[in-house]
């Protein structure tokens, strides 16, 4: 629970759109929440690390001198917990117009002849169930209501199946499945789920990244770039752009030329 | 219980609210409702018909009693005009029932649509404010459910606090589950409506107080466009029930079919699609143009004779004339002033409209009287009730400049209508209703809802 006032409610006149993003306290989380903060909305910020929420709450609530930023503990690896925390969210920002599960980890195994099945298996755990644990309830939400966005930060390398790190791959690849399927649940309830597959960025989890990393942008720049897609209410998008043309090769190169790839 | 996570809105399409929506059919279900609210951690507002303009009936993230189920009409003496009905019984329903035998509801809003429980809640007035009084003034009794579980009868004698809090209280003391009120005797189906144009806010405010002691109804139209010499120029209806022996065949006059105006204009064209033909009206050159046809045909002084339905409910019969108003939606910012004071704050209030490019669509004027009811909304003088559309470009400075309107009806000891008023703050709302009556409403808040169960929007706006 935040022990900051609850924000003013909304009014005609002083419209404020609610969203959850989980996975905020640093990296592109951050650089979203910051973002939804100026464009007017009563941000949740969700995450594990109690200082960085704090802090940044702090800082976005006196820039606008408004409660509209939030901090909430929570590790979404403990889904028992998601079904009574959105609810918690959901009544203390009075309501729900978008969810935004950006949460996610990367450990490389280390080279492609290793393997580490407890780091995948944590893969796989935080970012595709956990964001099972959360996207399930908010899709009923939304489904009952007729209305709402969800958006999941997916990644280019959940494309393809390729050398260096399996288990990232398939959790990345599973939730684009998911978000795949919700979008053909709801679109037809109004609901629109945006698939965000980012290159790279220069947040931490690039620096714990393994090989090279080229053409990496800021996450504010890709914030800017996921707010607009949100706003065109988008399906998938490959940020920045020129993605969707990499990945438009590397998703057709053949099997057999791919196995020989060491990429 | 089921719930429905919904998205709500208010009358105007101009905000929405997400909330889990119940709806009780029986009293047990509303006591269950609280039960939940406890146990989940949730708040709890009912929702009549949701025909405030503003967040009344809505609660962001908590839990929504819709009570339009809970709609009976569950004893009607036409002897003695008194009727009994459950909360979610609309006008509409009301008057069907009583008008064949020769009653009409003391007390009715512009629209037939809202139900009792959010006619009492919000105490409304109608055009007859100044004779009647508020609909409050009409109820022998009521039964409530508070917070607490426990269950009230409250009438003017018995738990005369609660009564004269929980009328006025906008839902945020008890939920009403029964009223007993009394009806007006008709002698006919008819009125006689003199209407007359008045050519300045003088005269306007002149022609209400001086028509209001000689009519049963009186209202004003104001042209909001009208400035200089001009400026509060609009029309007075004035309305007068038929005597006993004025009407010869009041049976006839007062059958449904004789009040309910048809589905279709000339004959031919339906009603249900007219709002999408005003539209291309919604803007302000469109609006002017409105404003000064009805002006110039406003001009000849007449008498007619109107049905009572086709009078006090015109705009329902424009379905969803609101919608006219495009995806912005609309807001209504009624002010009450005193007599003397009145002119002097509306002059300034239209002037700054027309200053800053955003006029009011619509403007309605009404005479009112005080009355006893604890968050009243109610004053010796008048009340202008303008519309605004919303857009997204002029949210923010139509916003500033209610703020400055907010100012100058408190410095001329006016006050606020939170059926309608949208924008105004906590400060400004505890400022007119003034210390004393905040006092005693947080006081019976604590006694009847010490656990803050009963929570709205509006009351997180405005008490919050
Ligand atoms: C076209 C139009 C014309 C209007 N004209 C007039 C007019 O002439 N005069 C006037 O005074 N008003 C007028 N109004 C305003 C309207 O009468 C009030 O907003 C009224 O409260 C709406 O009733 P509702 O049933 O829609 O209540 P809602 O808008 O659903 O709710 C209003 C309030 O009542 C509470 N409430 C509802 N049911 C219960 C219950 N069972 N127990 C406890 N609380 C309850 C709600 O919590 C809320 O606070 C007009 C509105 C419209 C749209
Ligand atoms: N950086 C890139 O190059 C890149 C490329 C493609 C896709 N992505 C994806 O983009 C998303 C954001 O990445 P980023 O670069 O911003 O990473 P980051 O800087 O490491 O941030 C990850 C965020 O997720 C949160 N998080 C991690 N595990 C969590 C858990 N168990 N419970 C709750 N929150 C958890 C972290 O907060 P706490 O630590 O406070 O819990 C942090 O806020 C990730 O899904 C990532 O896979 C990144």
């Amino acid at each position: 629970m935040p022990d900051t006032q609850k924000p003013l409610p909304a009014t005609p006149l002083n419209p404020r759109r609610r969203a959850i993003v989980l996975g905020a306290s640093v990296g592109l989380g951050a650089a979203l929440s910051k973002k939804l903060i100026q464009e007017g909305c009563v941000v949740a910020l969700v995450a594990r690390q109690k200082d960085k929420l704090d802090a940044l709450c702090s800082e976005l609530n006196q820039t606008t001198g408004e409660t509209r930023a939030l901090a909430y503990v929570h590790d979404v690896s403990k889904y028992q917990e998601a079904p009574t925390l959105l609810k918690n969210i959901v009544a203390e920002i009075g309501g729900l117009d978008a969810f935004i599960f950006v949460a996610g980890v990367n450990y490389p195994p280390g080279g492609m002849d290793k393997y580490n099945f407890e780091n995948d298996r944590k893969m796989v755990e935080i970012n595709l169930i956990g964001a099972m644990a959360w996207l399930s309830p908010v899709a009923e939400m939304f489904q009952n209501a007729k209305t709402g966005q969800i958006v999941g930060i997916g990644s280019v390398a959940g494309d393809r199946g390729r050398v260096g790190n399996p288990g990232y791959n398939t959790s990345k690849a599973g939730l684009h499945t998911y978000l795949e399927a919700l979008r053909n649940r709801l679109t037809r309830h109004g609901v629109n789920v945006l698939t965000v597959k980012p290159g790279f960025m220069k947040t931490e989890m690039l620096n714990a990244a393994q090989g090279g990393t080229p053409m990496a942008i800021e996450p504010e720049q890709a914030a800017n770039e996921i707010y607009k897609a949100m706003l065109k209410r988008k399906q998938t998008i490959y940020t920045p752009f020129f993605w969707s043309y990499i990945m438009m090769v590397i998703r057709h190169i053949p099997s057999f030329i791919f196995r020989k790839l060491s990429f | 219980m089921r719930t429905t996570f919904t998205q709500l809105e208010n009358f105007g399409h101009s905000l929405n609210a997400h909330a889990y929506v119940i709806q009780p059919r029986v009293v047990e279900d509303i006591h269950a409702a609280f039960e939940l609210a406890k146990k989940e951690g949730l708040t709890v507002t009912a929702r009549g018909a949701g025909r405030s303009y503003n967040d009344a009936a809505l609660n962001g993230g908590g839990i929504v009693l819709d009570m339009s189920a809970m709609n009976l009409i569950t004893a009607w003496n036409p002897a003695t005009g008194v009727v009994r009905a459950e909360p979610g019984a609309t006008l509409e329903m009301l008057w069907q029932k009583v008008e064949p035998d020769g009653w009409w509801p003391p007390v009715v809003s512009g629209t037939m649509k809202t139900t009792l429980g959010g006619c009492l809640s919000a105490n409304i007035h109608g055009k007859n404010n100044f004779k009647m009084g508020t609909f409050g003034e009409h109820v022998i009794e009521f039964t409530a459910i508070l917070p607490t579980g426990a269950q009230v009868t409250c009438s003017p004698k018995v738990n005369a606090d609660l009564f004269h809090a929980m009328i006025s209280g906008y839902g945020m003391l008890g939920i009403f589950t029964s009223v007993t009120l009394q009806m007006k005797r008709l002698h006919s189906g008819l009125l006689t409506v003199d209407a007359l144009p008045v050519q300045n806010l003088s005269r306007h405010l002149s022609a209400l107080q001086d028509g209001a002691p000689h009519n049963d109804y009186i209202v004003g139209w104001l042209d909001t466009f009208a400035g200089g010499r001009s400026l509060g120029r609009g029309q007075i209806h004035a309305a007068r029930y038929l005597h006993e022996g004025e009407d010869p065949n009041p049976r006839e006059t007062m059958k449904l079919k004789n009040q309910i105006l048809p589905p279709y204009i000339f004959g031919v064209f339906p009603k249900s699609l007219l709002y999408q033909f005003m539209k291309p009206f919604a803007n302000n050159l469109g609006w002017r143009m409105v404003n000064i046809a009805k002006y110039m045909a406003s001009l000849r002084t007449h008498t007619f004779r109107q049905a009572h339905a086709a009078f006090h409910f015109l705009l329902d019969y424009v379905p969803n004339w609101e919608l006219s108003y495009g995806r912005g939606g609309l807001i209504q910012y009624q002010s009450f002033l005193p007599k003397e004071t009145a002119e002097t704050a509306w002059t300034e209030i239209i002037k700054l409209s027309q200053k800053r490019g955003m006029p009011s669509y619509l403007g309605v004027t009404k005479r009112h009287r005080p009355d006893k009811f604890l968050l009243s909304h109610a004053v010796d003088g008048f009340s202008l009730a303008l519309d605004f559309k919303v857009t997204k470009s002029n949210s923010k400075p139509l916003s500033a400049m209610l703020q400055e309107f907010d100012k100058v009806v408190l410095e001329n000891g006016g006050r606020f209508y939170f059926a309608k008023n949208s924008e105004t703050t906590a400060e400004t709302a505890q400022a007119f209703y003034g210390e004393e009556a905040v006092k005693k409403f947080r006081k019976l808040k604590k006694r009847c809802d010490p656990n803050g169960l009963l929570e709205s929007d509006l009351y997180r706006r405005i008490f919050g």
